[in-house]
């Protein structure tokens, strides 16, 4: 029992409303006596996550995720991402259950609302008992740490200079380290936005039902897609401006009075009130545009909130920036247009972990 | 109907869609009849049997505002009503505004000869709304769900600005205002009307607006949303989270095997952009500092699905800390504003405005059964009236917080058993009063006729009130009253009661000097009694009230004495103190009221000091006094009695106009001289005199001085009501706590 901190596997689980997150330290510094230790269940997961990078049909490693030469509690390993959908949990669990984990001895931290959702199913179909921890600490001391980490030799944080010139756009990466205040839009299924002034002071100021869960939601009704995926795919090769109206649809031009650009969505599928233009369109373009008013009213939402608090930086993370830069450059142009330059957009490689990431550290901080 | 000065062309998007609306509003000049009161030359002639005053119906010219709305499929039609109606052809150029300005110029100017001058679509909301909140009393209403009184009717704060407009069209525009000419926009969202409208029709394949409403409202967001309690299971409770909140919105459509219903998905879609805006609306206005929203648009046009939504989010994101408000006259914003621009050589803002209950129809009183184009042609198609007011309205200046001031004792929208009782009252008595409008007119070869299309419209105004109380804000037995005079003086019976009002005044005075000597012959205390009792038992004589006029119409010899010894109450004096610098008296009706009641007192004021303000209505409404009878009456009173004379010479005793035709009283909205009056001598006293006055209005009515507010309860339901007995005295002596 004194030796719980160093009781291995190392995970960190983020049941989200659409995906569950899971991260897992793999220690590289097993010295022999360790490995002739280690029992037969322990090597065998190891052996199963490290190996694979697709888990049954719906679970995928993000390799490229990956963080190596990792030094976390005093032992040296890698850190692997991985995620699966929701509904998949209780196969998850059964797979737990097939492998004996529960006689390992170890913890598991869960966070996010699924900790809640299907901690009986842990217990009686897994024999395992769910350590909960809140959604929201998990998730900023998960950022916090894989930033001052860095993401092997590179930076965490970066930025898009001339988010909207495809030419001259440029990611370029944005030293965090003075990172407070903060706001943090976490974008899942539903949004989360949260202004953070220190480690341990933060505050919710507030969450929209428009998010990730939203945009896929309303592509598979659209489109008939099936897959975040493909609903990004159409989504890129679709034109918005043909469903949405448009301030010059409306005024011919810019709308002066009131400082409009001609360019800006005056109505977000706006154009679909007429039966012909309905007709008109394509998938494509209705993903596109489901992807752009989303992207739009998190980026409005997110400036309101960061000008009510005063707050200039506004890090976006989430699984729907997720392969996504449609979305990340969009919001940081709107941020920068619609701010005259006052307010900038971040994100993080990490996108959708930090509260995995944070389960994890939770885990090793209770040892 | 005379001069055309504008033309709001604003449509319901502002593209003009299928189905959208042109709202036009337009000025003309009305003629209409009025009563008209001459004092005759009575020199040499034998005064007993001639009448007191000459009574004359003139016809005078008066401006009124029309708004009118029909669909955009029959422009030409309302081109050719414009047309038949533009006599004067001074007027070179109309103003529009909203994306029809720019498609139907062509036709416009075509069709009238006219110059179409586009407005700026905003600039005309803003001044609208500007305009109805300072002209229209309960114009802006709050949306309350799950209550028998849906629409919460607000009193008019005397400071409108600032507030936040949130138009709601095919997008959102967040406008903060902040004095007249002062406006900004300060934000906006692209998912609105036209999202919900769009979005829909693709989800649903429902192609109207309206329809995509409906479905919303038969729908369950649950199946598509995804909630709180989807995400936690049942934990969510213990964690303090509300479960119902949604998560994601269509978060549980993220399958392609999966059917969802038209309604489901509707439903969903509306609470996702009401959310949306409210929550955006909420952080404007939190940036801002601001805690009224008006919403508009037409997302939210009369449709209580979106109020109720909107209303939600506003309450949900605000804590509570901001309202979401809406305005009766949402619609015609922008034709109002954009008329408001081409009459400003006119500044219609130094005028007042009534609404004509007549002329207008209410919230949400379109009936769908009148094809557009008969709407346009009959007449009864939605429309707004106002009538400019010749003289500014103001506030009476003793009222004790005019932003809180309400005129109506009962609010008849809020009290059911009340509203059932007087709308039956009202129909009861509506073939009486019809009758004798007819017969008011002898003359006249269609009085008859027109007594009956009097009836028949007041007939279907108290229907539609019946089913929608709130169709012209806060119902009140005022609003009824009102409602009446309105109609009656559409039909050219501008003062039905004129001859019943002369013969009264001229039975009366003939009695004025021997009620004085019997007053004089008592000793002070009785003479306080007898003149507090007089002034009760003068207002026994009310046209207005049943069960009087069922006296009065059975037994004509029922008399002075015979009310007064009906009096149950009692008398208190409030003349013991020291005297008092000015009073103001509210008077009510001709005859032995005002001569036999009210001037005694008024002597009695005098006598000891007091300055008298007598204020009478600018316009007739039942057998009320109105001004210029009070002129004749007083000046005949003054011949008389040298008190009255000396006091009328000095300019002690002061003759007013109230403003007001209603037969009661809105101490919010009196005419600018009488308030000038007021403050000018240091009003200490107010008098209010009447059931219509000082009952139905300003029975709560809270003054900066001594008041004293009298009438007979001559209603007994009324009288059940306020726990006494028909004819029992309402005697309401207030002094203002220091």
């Amino acid at each position: 029992a004194e030796k719980r901190d160093s009781v291995f596997p190392w995970f960190g689980l983020d049941i989200g409303g659409t995906l569950v997150k899971l991260v897992y330290f793999e220690p590289k510094d097993i010295t022999a006596e360790e490995e002739e230790e280690e029992v037969e269940n322990l090597k065998s997961i190891r052996k199963y996550l490290t190996s694979n990078v697709a888990y049954g049909s719906t679970g995928i490693r993000d390799v490229h995720l990956e963080l190596r030469d990792l030094t976390l509690c005093g032992r040296k390993g890698n850190l692997h991402f991985i995620r699966f959908p929701t509904h998949d949990m209780p196969a998850f669990i059964q797979m737990g259950s097939e492998k004996h984990f529960s006689s390992l001895h170890t913890t598991l931290c869960a966070t996010g609302g699924g900790a809640y959702k299907f901690e009986q199913d842990f217990r009686t179909m897994g024999d395992l008992e769910l350590c909960k921890l809140d959604e929201l600490d998990c998730l900023i001391k998960g950022v916090l740490y894989i930033d001052s980490v860095g993401f092997n030799g590179h930076s965490e944080c970066y930025y898009f200079e001339n988010p909207t010139d495809a030419e001259r756009c440029q990611k370029l990466p944005f030293n965090l380290e003075n990172p407070y205040p903060l706001l943090l839009v976490n974008i899942g299924s539903g949004v989360s936005i949260l202004a953070v002034y220190s480690k341990d002071n933060y505050k919710r100021v507030t969450g929209t039902s428009l998010g990730g869960g939203t945009f896929f939601g309303l592509c598979c009704l659209l489109t008939g897609c099936s897959t975040f995926e493909e609903a990004l795919e159409m989504a890129s090769h679709g034109d918005s401006t043909k469903v949405d109206k448009l301030v010059r649809d409306i005024y011919g031009g810019d709308y002066e009075r009131f400082g409009l650009p001609g360019w800006a969505v005056a109505s977000s599928f706006g154009n679909m009130m007429s039966k012909e233009k309905r007709e008109s369109v394509s998938k494509e373009d209705l993903a596109r545009a489901t992807l752009i008013t989303i992207t739009n009213n998190i980026g409005s939402i997110a400036r309101m909130c960061a000008l009510n608090e005063n707050i200039n930086r506004v890090v976006f993370v989430g699984n729907f920036l997720r392969i996504n830069t449609i979305s990340m450059r969009l919001l940081a142009y709107a941020l920068d247009y619609w701010s005259k330059g006052q307010l900038k957009a971040l994100f993080l490689e990490h996108e959708g972990y930090f509260g995995a990431v944070g389960a994890l550290l939770g885990l090793l901080d209770s040892a | 109907m005379g001069l055309l000065r504008g033309c709001g062309g604003g449509s319901g998007s502002r593209t003009p869609v299928r189905g959208s609306l042109t709202k036009l509003a337009y000025y003309s000049t009305v003629q209409h009849k009025v009563a008209r009161v001459r004092s005759f030359d009575h020199s040499g002639k034998d005064i007993d049997n001639e009448p007191l005053y000459e009574i004359s119906v003139q016809e005078e010219i008066t401006a009124r505002l029309h708004f009118i709305k029909f669909e955009n499929t029959y422009i030409e039609t309302c081109l050719d009503f414009i047309k038949d109606h533009l006599v004067n052809t001074e007027t070179k150029v109309i103003k529009a505004t909203g994306g029809g300005a720019y498609k139907f110029k062509d036709l416009i100017e075509k069709k009238l000869g006219l110059k179409v001058d586009k407005e700026d679509v905003m600039t005309c909301l803003i001044k609208g709304c500007n305009f109805v909140l300072r002209n229209i009393p309960h114009e802006v209403f709050a949306y309350q769900k799950d209550s028998d009184t849906e629409f919460r009717f607000q009193t008019n704060h005397p400071n409108i600005f600032p507030y936040l407009l949130v138009n709601i069209g095919s997008g959102v525009s967040i406008v903060k205002v902040e004095s007249e000419d002062k406006f900004e926009w300060i934000g906006g969202s692209s998912i609105g009307g036209g999202t919900f409208w769009g979005l829909g029709a693709l989800l649903t394949k429902t192609k109207k607006f309206d329809e995509l409403l409906q479905l919303a409202s038969k729908g369950q967001h649950t199946n598509v949303d995804m909630l709180v309690k989807d995400v936690y299971g049942g934990a969510y409770q213990t964690l303090g989270l509300s479960g119902n909140l949604i998560a994601s919105s269509f978060g549980k459509s993220t399958t392609a095997d999966k059917e969802f219903s038209k309604e489901d998905m509707a439903k969903s879609l509306l609470h996702m952009i009401s959310n949306d805006i409210g929550q955006l609306a909420c952080l404007h206005a939190k940036l801002h500092n601001l805690d009224k929203i008006y919403f508009g648009g037409f997302f939210i046009r009369g449709h209580p699905v979106t109020m109720r939504t909107i209303t939600y989010s506003i309450n949900f994101f605000s804590k509570g800390e901001v309202q979401a408000l809406f305005l009766r006259h949402e619609g015609y914003l922008g034709a109002i504003g954009a008329f408001l621009k081409g009459a400003e050589q006119d500044n219609p803002n130094q005028y007042s405005w009534g609404e004509n209950y007549a002329g207008s129809s209410g919230l949400m009183s379109t009936s769908p059964d009148v094809s557009p184009l008969q709407r346009t042609r009959s007449g009864t198609f939605d429309m707004l009236e106002m009538d400019r007011l010749e003289r500014p309205l103001v506030n009476l200046p003793l009222l004790k917080d005019p932003s809180t001031y309400i005129p109506d004792t009962v609010d008849l929208t809020d009290d059911a058993m009340a509203r059932k009782y007087w709308l039956t009252c009202f129909e009861e008595a509506l073939d009486g009063v019809a009758k004798r409008a007819a017969a008011s007119q002898p003359d006249s070869v269609d009085a008859q006729e027109r007594a009956e299309k009097f009836r028949q419209k007041y007939w279907n105004k108290l229907q539609t009130l019946r089913q929608q109380p709130f169709a012209y804000g806060t119902l009140t037995v005022r609003s009824l009253l009102d409602t009446r005079e309105h109609c009656l003086n559409e039909f050219s019976f501008p003062d039905p009661y004129s001859k019943v009002k002369q013969k009264e005044n001229g039975i009366a005075l003939k009695c004025f000097q021997s009620v004085i000597e019997s007053l004089d012959s008592l000793d002070w205390e009785e003479r306080q009694f007898a003149l507090v009792k007089g002034l009760l038992a003068g207002n026994v004589f009310d046209w207005g009230a049943k069960a009087v006029s069922d006296v009065l119409e059975s037994e004509p010899q029922f008399g002075f004495e015979e009310a007064k010894s009906k009096l149950q109450g009692k008398g208190r004096s409030l003349l013991e103190g020291p005297p008092h610098k000015c009073a103001l008296i509210f008077a009510d009706n001709s005859g032995i009221d005002i001569i036999l009641g009210v001037f005694p007192f008024v002597r009695e004021l005098l006598s000891r000091g007091t300055e008298v303000i007598l204020a009478c209505n600018s316009g007739p409404a039942l057998n009320d006094v109105t001004y210029s009878e009070s002129l004749i009456v007083t000046e005949r009173i003054a011949a008389m009695d040298p008190v009255i004379h000396s006091a009328l010479r000095d300019e002690k005793l002061l003759l007013v106009q109230t403003g007001s035709s209603s037969p009661c009283l809105d101490l919010s909205r009196l005419d600018q001289g009488l308030a000038v009056l007021v403050r000018e001598r240091q009003t200490d006293l107010v008098v209010i005199e009447g059931m219509g006055r000082a009952i139905h209005t300003n029975y709560y009515a809270v003054l900066r001085c001594e008041s004293l507010k009298l009438a007979v309860i001559k209603n007994s339901w009324l009288a059940d009501r306020l726990g006494g007995k028909i004819f029992s005295v309402i005697f309401k002596y207030e002094v203002p706590c220091k």
